[in-house]
């Protein structure tokens, strides 16, 4: 089965609009070059495969799974199952899908308790965290929700305030103590105040933090110990924030917030600029966590549940189209 | 801190070559080969690694360095020139002009930490070129940008000018310029909102912005962990903004920096200033050339020695020599002393400045916090323990009571109390050393030499290697 297939039904086509559409520019840049590399009625050589390595890095895939793609490519044009360079095309996208799903059934959905539930958003300084807390919050209201959001972030100057006014636009309950507060402390006062409310869900903030400063990491174990302290199984999800955007360096923060929070999954912000992303796909490879969202623009609709399918079909809709 | 892992697998690479006596072309390709495949797993930019690599190669494989004495340290000479040149060539000049009016505008991506910086930059020009900043909020869009710079502003002590979220941008520039001409101020420094490069709107908006300014430097600010996207960001805002230079920030996470060895290449403007922490002071100039060597391994000694200078007052630290000489210093020199080396920055970063230092610290945890523990311990001294320690090591009961005044345990104030030991003899041992015959590429080694002896008697303690107990 190509994977071509997957794009047939409609409904998937229109889902996949709002990727294309976010995404406009990544395929621009890059896999539009890509088409036009493997359009040329070309050799397959080895200057073929360099280009194809060099896309992949430019697209922040890493050097690592980048020669595993390529080597892989290499393989079958040596095994002669592929003859013309257009064919690569289906080659590349269903290895990506593969290496990316692993077999397993990849669930974007949040995970939910039936009681209290409670949302984790970690992340380095700056990739949009209380940004993507207010879009996290439009979406689960949409859903009839009782929300409320947590000021966690106690460290940074006007973060509480951020995330107030974002409260106050989404309308969703708002808890916050003064700034400077042990963010543990908040958390565990906003669980006591969440069940007396009958709130469906916490979406608690965090400060941004670089995984390697020691302290600030035991500080977030802490956060994340008291949580499920106070309720079992809590917080039911703990979701990485990682800025598009960002080098090779997103699989150190993966792996450290990871030994640190057990994630559950990465929300991937700011794919709307000529970011590639392709550092999901490394960060999967290297570290097996799943991205669960896709933050594709400035308004607070523009969060989307990630789907590998669309976003290979938003890297290469124009290829598609054609069949 | 960023570049480490770049570090380590760049000086990989030359340990290829390092040593051999003859070198073929072979070499050298192997050599660049790695170092090739370590500058794009850093983020460095496809095409700059491309240019960089075939640089390096023709330079190294000239005649005269192949066949000439030492080629191995002639190779890693080229590297370390062709890297310098990567990352801006000369530390850029950045210096204001007295009487009159600067200006001076951020802008970048959401999240580069533009705010912080801003705040940043205006400690910096106040301490280092004696400026008198006023910090401008034209951040407009992203909710409690402005209480933020407000807030920045409060803990400095410097003003901050805003007209809220609903005003002009005309409206806000002029009056930011008036406000800072009844204040006296000489530097004003515009935050604007976040946005990116791609969107139209905005950057056409920030062109509008520039042009109401009309700023003596237009800066751009970037995330170090930024991927190959860099590039297109840097080109974006260079193609509608004059920007005459950048600031690279948060170098001090884990990246291997490939954004800022490609940003240079790509606007052909310069590094001017580098973020380092979450602190206000961490934030210093950036030089091309110790930042190479520093990726190299070849350590920094001269941001060392320009740390040490710019908070140490000599007066203060002549005097504490001459106690440590003649054996009376007491706490109380070692409180002045602890905060001083605070004033410097964190303790992780100054060591790693030491040429061979980094590589030994690498599993060590350097925790600033101590610093903070034995501050405690020597509050909690009385005035006359302070001056005369022999009284506490005499006292169990005196030692007891610190410690319990503290927080601490018995056995940190009887850790303090050997520091201050080893520091009056190992300053004793100093004031007898020649200072000729201190190798200014490893000072360290100096110091350990004066110490046979003494490092052997430690050994099998486990901790406390070398001299640096905090």
């Amino acid at each position: 089965m190509g994977i071509r297939d997957l794009f047939r039904s409609k409904k998937k086509k229109q889902r996949a609009q709002k990727y294309k559409l976010g995404m406009e520019k990544t395929r621009e840049n890059v896999f539009n070059r890509l088409d036009a590399l493997l359009a040329e009625k070309r050799d397959i050589d080895e200057e073929l495969f360099e280009d194809i390595e060099e896309l992949f890095l430019m697209a922040d895939m890493g050097v690592d799974t980048t020669l595993e793609l390529v080597n892989h490519l290499r393989e079958h044009v040596d095994a002669k199952t592929v003859r013309d360079a257009s064919e690569l095309k289906d080659l590349i996208v269903e290895e990506m899908f593969k290496r990316y799903v692993k077999d397993d059934v990849l669930d974007t959905n949040l995970a939910f308790s039936d009681d209290l539930s409670v949302f984790l958003f970690v992340g380095v300084n700056g990739v949009g965290k209380t940004t993507t807390i207010a879009k996290a919050a439009h979406m689960l209201k949409a859903q009839g929700k009782k929300v409320m959001m947590v000021a966690g972030d106690t460290y940074r100057a006007g973060a509480i305030e951020q995330l107030r006014v974002w409260s106050e636009r989404v309308g969703c309950d708002f808890y916050e103590k003064p700034q400077g507060s042990d963010p543990s402390s908040v958390m565990y006062d906003a669980i006591a105040r969440a069940s007396k409310n009958d709130v469906d869900v916490i979406l608690g903030d965090t400060a941004g933090r670089l995984h390697n400063k020691k302290n600030l990491m035991r500080e977030l174990e802490k956060i994340h110990r008291v949580i499920g302290r106070e309720i079992e199984g809590a917080p039911q999800e703990t979701l990485l924030v990682v800025d598009a955007t960002t080098g090779q360096n997103a699989i150190q923060q993966a792996k450290v917030f990871n030994e640190v929070t057990d994630l559950s999954g990465v929300i991937l912000t700011k794919l709307d600029g000529t970011a590639k992303g392709g550092i999901a796909l490394a960060i999967r490879e290297k570290i097996g966590i799943p991205v669960k969202m896709v933050g594709l623009g400035e308004r607070l609709e523009d969060l989307e549940h990630f789907d590998i399918e669309e976003y290979i079909y938003g890297l290469f809709a124009d290829v598609m189209a054609d069949e | 801190m960023a570049f480490d892992q770049l570090s380590d697998r760049i000086q990989m690479a030359l340990r290829r070559v390092r040593g051999k006596g003859r070198l073929t072309e072979q070499d050298i390709d192997t050599m660049m080969r790695e170092i090739r495949l370590s500058l794009l797993e850093a983020d460095v930019n496809f095409k700059v690694v491309k240019q960089f690599t075939k640089d390096v190669k023709e330079q190294a494989k000239d005649e005269k360095i192949l066949k000439g004495l030492n080629p191995s340290q002639q190779v890693v000479k080229v590297v370390h020139d062709a890297l310098t040149e990567l990352l801006g060539g000369e530390t850029s000049v950045f210096s204001l002009e007295k009487k009159r009016r600067n200006t001076i505008m951020l802008a970048g991506l959401q999240g580069s930490g533009k705010t912080t910086t801003a705040a940043k930059l205006a400690k910096h020009l106040m301490k280092n070129q004696q400026a008198q900043p006023m910090l401008v909020a034209l951040d407009i869009y992203r909710p409690a940008a402005v209480e933020q710079l407000q807030s920045l502003g409060e803990k400095l002590d410097i003003p901050v000018y805003d007209e809220g979220t609903d005003a002009a941008f005309e409206s806000i520039v002029k009056g930011a310029f008036k406000v800072a001409e009844d204040k006296g101020c000489d530097v004003l420094i515009f935050d604007t909102a976040g946005r990116l490069h791609i969107d139209e709107t905005m950057m056409e908006e920030l062109k509008k912005v520039e042009a109401l300014i009309d700023p003596d430097e237009s800066l751009l600010v970037l995330d170090a962990m930024t991927g190959q996207d860099a590039v297109s960001v840097a080109e974006h805002f260079h193609q509608s903004l004059n920007i005459t230079g950048s600031i690279i920030t948060k170098l001090d996470s884990d990246t291997r920096g490939g954004a800022a060895l490609s940003l240079k290449q790509v606007t052909g403007v310069p590094i001017a200033f580098m973020g380092l922490g979450e602190l206000i002071d961490d934030f210093d100039v950036f030089h091309p050339e110790r930042m190479a060597g520093r990726i190299l391994g070849m350590g920094d000694v001269k941001t060392l020695i320009d740390r040490v200078s710019e908070n140490v007052d000599e007066d203060d630290m002549m005097g504490m020599m001459e106690k440590m000489q003649e054996g009376t210093f007491n706490f109380n020199d070692y409180l002045k002393q602890l905060k001083m080396i605070k004033r410097m920055g964190s303790l992780g970063g100054l060591m790693k400045m030491i040429p061979g230092v980094n590589k030994m610290m690498k599993n060590m945890d350097v925790d600033d916090k101590k610093l903070t523990h034995i501050e405690t311990l020597i509050n909690s001294m009385t005035k006359t323990e302070r001056k005369k320690p022999d009284l506490i090591k005499k006292s169990a009961s005196r030692r007891r009571r610190i410690a319990r005044g503290s927080g601490r345990s018995v056995a940190e104030v009887n850790r303090l109390l050997e520091t201050l030991n080893q520091q009056k003899q190992a300053m004793k041992r100093m004031s007898k050393m020649d200072p000729s015959q201190i190798d200014p590429n490893n000072p360290m080694k100096a110091l350990q030499q004066t110490t046979p002896d003494k490092k052997k008697k430690r050994k099998g303690k486990g901790k406390g290697k070398g001299g640096f107990r905090f």
